[in-house]
């Protein structure tokens, strides 16, 4: 079986589409990282610390209710709902209460108020700030490196150019996961984090194949102009391409859909991430590649 | 059948027989009874705290407070040295974070003072004498390295308490280690009531005992009204019929007498006359001396038993008591009155601790994850498999074995390094099910490109392997790349992701180069095949 046969797009032609379709999801994308910096968007407790709370109650409860219920108690939270099993996610920014009784009173005040309603503790999580700031740190770190790791062994498997343009399309696709967990207002949390680094590393996949049979074209047509090389290159590998994507993609989709919701978020990111990845491998990296060699020739001539 | 076959069949069948060897245990909850010796492993694949519930804390521990407790103690016993000399001095007191600061009357014994202190504490550091108002200060200081040895202690004897502290309370399977400079990290699996499990692990339990000031009138009295000497405290009282808590101020000498560091044991006893639970206290020979001492030369008055700044009773002393024994008795129940004994037992923290970091797990969100996580897993093989029958035909078939046989063999990996299965964990193998193919699906791309070349089957099979074998290299070497910064950087959950992702990785590259190869090279090698279904 075959879905896609032999194919002729022109795909380095629809460069003005795709780079201005890319250099929107970038410069958001950026924004973002702007704001997860200054603490801005929505942040998860174990960078900014605080206390979250799940609680598991009997019956459906009402989410204006139970920020009420808080408010009186002089609690600002931001709740969050589980329709699956009445379950309630309650985060706790910074308060005046010390760290250690957010979580007992949080539970006290649904236990004096709700009592028609019991509930149980599925989990609870307190992060003093000093957790949160050592984490922020190491996170941007982890990110330079891994970023750097890469970006070392495409420029040795490979040459510079193609590996500052696969390391452009691999950054562009963590701005991407970045940007829309931005715009959805998603948290920002550990585990996104560790999708993003995940992607990263998979989205290169999709990069190397296509960058591979490039090189191995550019062995056999001399003469041909770069954009046809590289038109060639992209559509004989295409099939390969999208069923590679496609597989994971499946994985992760059964993950996003059936996997509950501790891991719901992160599961969204990587099919996000596996989706945007394949599309950074075809129309960002190659084209990136051909502008740059282009522009090479021009000045020699 | 090759030669190079046998081997490779018999590395395939060696590998899955040890994964399945290291796998028993896991996967079945009694050993049969001939499964003993050295050779035979019996560790588990152990559950993250996410997917067994139970409690991850982080704890600082304020080692700037042992050092002053350190400096309080060698003030003390500064003072009984200079009065047992008969040193006149007019105070002996701690200054700041790394000094003791000793006043004098009069120039004539500063050199026998002196002398004195340099003899006895040689690891404090003696400064010139200096004009304070009339009167001569003194300091001892102690050094940059001693301090960070006294908080290095501190932080080794917390570990060392809050370990003993555990045992005694009984949780199977505890993680309690250091982290960095003055951090411990505690990890208790499946524990029911976390909250007194805290108490019990961050209750620095000094105990104090000390006498009552009972010329001062505690109800009128303020801190700023006390002299340097007292100081109020207060015990809270629960009303055993309405619950109702009352805080009763006391004033206290602030010297302390005798401390719990001179208990043997502890144990909880029942009042037979009220059936009050309290705590029997029994004293080593230098304890029961200093205790006999004590209530000797004040029968009459009344004495404070203090923990943590608490006061828990304040008995009269009636009589002389010898022996060593006593008990301290307070509402509490028979819970909390276990709990004392334990953390009288296993003695005091060094210095307080704070809880950085505190994660609570409850056993049912845990339960559900596992089912969730395997309901994911499950899905996302049979769609994979589907799809790989269907597009590929018999090679996809060929694929999939490929993928269940690196499942297996991770499977065994991590019970072989004694690895930790945590949800996101659970999350890599999903995701590994759909990469796993992948490098199948680049081979049998390229083997379809050589067919339409008109390669026979045998000859497009090799070189798709050969021609694909780069490229899979590349990005199983990007994914380990970026596995391996998650894994430094990660706590817990995270580290358990990365190393099932790159575990996984790694096995990959084996299955799939080496395993489907196994199988089309046993059909096709003996040249008849004319077709290859793919």
């Amino acid at each position: 079986m075959q879905i896609i046969g032999k194919t002729k797009f022109d795909f380095i032609g629809k460069r003005k589409i795709s780079f201005t379709i890319s250099s929107i999801i970038a410069i958001i994308g950026i924004v973002a990282i702007v704001q997860i910096s200054r603490g801005a968007t929505n942040m998860g407790i174990d960078f900014t610390g605080g206390t979250a709370l799940q609680l598991k109650f009997e019956k459906p409860i009402a989410l204006q209710d139970a920020r009420k219920a808080l408010s009186r108690e002089g609690m600002e939270v931001s709740l969050q709902e589980i329709t699956d099993g009445n379950k309630l996610l309650i985060k706790v920014g910074k308060t005046t209460l010390a760290t250690g009784v957010v979580a007992e009173t949080v539970e006290n005040v649904f236990k004096k108020e709700f009592t028609a309603n019991p509930f149980i503790v599925e989990s609870s999580t307190e992060i003093g700030p000093s957790i949160g700031e050592k984490l922020r740190k190491d996170t941007l770190v982890a990110i330079v490196v891994a970023m750097f790791g890469i970006i070392l062994y495409i420029a040795w498997r490979f040459d510079l150019k193609f590996g500052i343009a696969a390391a452009l399309a691999t950054f562009h696709d963590v701005l991407a996961i970045l940007a829309i967990f931005y715009i959805l207002d998603k948290e920002v949390n550990l585990l996104l984090i560790t999708a993003v680094l995940t992607i990263a590393g998979y989205s290169l996949t999709d990069t190397v194949v296509v960058f591979d049979r490039i090189r191995e074209n550019m062995h056999k047509n001399m003469k041909e102009s770069l954009a046809t090389v590289f038109n060639l290159s992209i559509n004989e590998v295409l099939s390969r391409t999208i069923i590679t994507a496609l597989t994971t993609l499946l994985a992760a989709l059964s993950l996003f859909l059936f996997g509950g919701e501790v891991i719901h978020d992160f599961s969204f990111a990587l099919v996000v991430g596996i989706l945007v990845g394949t599309y950074s491998s075809i129309f960002v990296a190659s084209p990136l590649v051909v502008l740059w060699e282009n522009r090479a020739l021009r000045n020699k001539v | 059948m090759s030669k190079g076959l046998t081997w490779r069949i018999s590395l395939i069948v060696f590998f899955l027989f040890c994964s399945l060897l290291y796998l028993a245990p896991t996967l079945f909850a009694n050993l049969p009874s001939w499964w003993t010796g050295p050779f035979l492993p019996k560790d588990k694949i152990s559950l993250g705290l996410d997917l067994q519930g139970g409690i991850h804390l982080v704890m600082e521990v304020e080692t700037q407070k042992a050092v002053e407790g350190q400096l309080d103690i060698i003030a003390t016993d500064m003072e009984d040295t200079l009065n047992g000399k008969n040193l006149r001095f007019k105070k002996v007191s701690r200054l700041g974070g790394d000094r003791i600061a000793i006043v004098l009357y009069d120039k004539g014994t500063v050199a026998s003072v002196e002398t004195l202190l340099k003899e006895k504490y040689p690891r404090l550091q003696l400064l010139a004498p200096f004009d304070e108002g009339g009167f001569l200060n003194l300091q001892m200081k102690m050094s940059d390295a001693e301090i960070e040895t006294v908080k290095d202690k501190s932080v080794q004897q917390a570990l060392e308490t809050i370990r003993n502290r555990i045992d005694q309370f009984g949780v199977s399977e505890p993680v309690i280690q250091r982290e960095g400079i003055k951090n411990i990290v505690v990890q208790l699996p499946g524990v029911k009531d976390p909250k007194r499990a805290i108490e019990l692990i961050g209750k620095t339990a000094r105990l104090e005992f000390k006498l009552v000031n009972e010329e001062v009138n505690p109800a009128t009295a303020t801190q700023g009204t006390l002299s340097d000497e007292d100081e109020i405290l207060t015990e809270k009282r629960v009303d055993p019929d309405t619950g109702i808590v009352s805080e009763i101020p006391y004033v206290l000498k602030k010297k302390t007498l005798i401390t719990g560091d001179l208990l043997t044991d502890a144990q909880v006893q029942i009042d037979s006359q009220f059936n009050q639970p309290y705590v029997a206290i029994s004293f080593n020979s230098v304890g029961a001396k200093l205790f006999d001492q004590v209530t000797a030369a004040n029968v009459g008055k009344r004495f404070a038993i203090v923990l943590d700044k608490n006061i828990y009773s304040a008995p009269v002393i009636r009589e002389r008591i010898s022996g060593g024994n006593a008990q301290i008795s307070g509402s509490f129940t028979e819970k909390e009155a276990s709990d004392l004994a334990i953390v009288l037992r296993a003695g005091a923290l060094p210095a307080p601790v704070k809880i950085l970091q505190n994660v609570t797990v409850g056993p049912s969100l845990g339960q559900d994850s596992i089912r969730k996580g395997l309901m994911a897993g499950l899905v996302g093989v049979l769609l994979v498999v589907c799809f790989m029958a269907i597009y590929y035909k018999l090679s996809g078939m060929i694929a999939n074995v490929g993928m269940v046989l690196n499942i297996v063999y991770l499977m065994g990996a991590l019970a072989v390094f004694g690895a930790t299965l945590t949800l996101p964990g659970i999350a890599a193998i999903v995701l590994l099910i759909g990469m796993a193919v992948d490098a199948n699906v680049l081979i049998f791309e390229r083997i379809r490109e050589e067919l339409r070349l008109g390669k026979t089957p045998k000859a497009a099979l090799d070189s798709g392997y050969d021609k694909a074998f780069l490229t899979i290299m590349d990005s199983h070497v990007t994914t380990l790349i970026t596995a391996a910064v998650l894994f430094q950087f990660g706590t817990g959950p995270v580290k358990g992701f990365a190393v099932t992702l790159s575990l996984g990785v790694i096995i990959n590259l084996f299955t799939s180069l080496v395993g489907t190869k196994v199988v089309f090279d046993y059909f096709l090698g003996r040249g008849r095949a004319t077709k290859i279904s793919i």
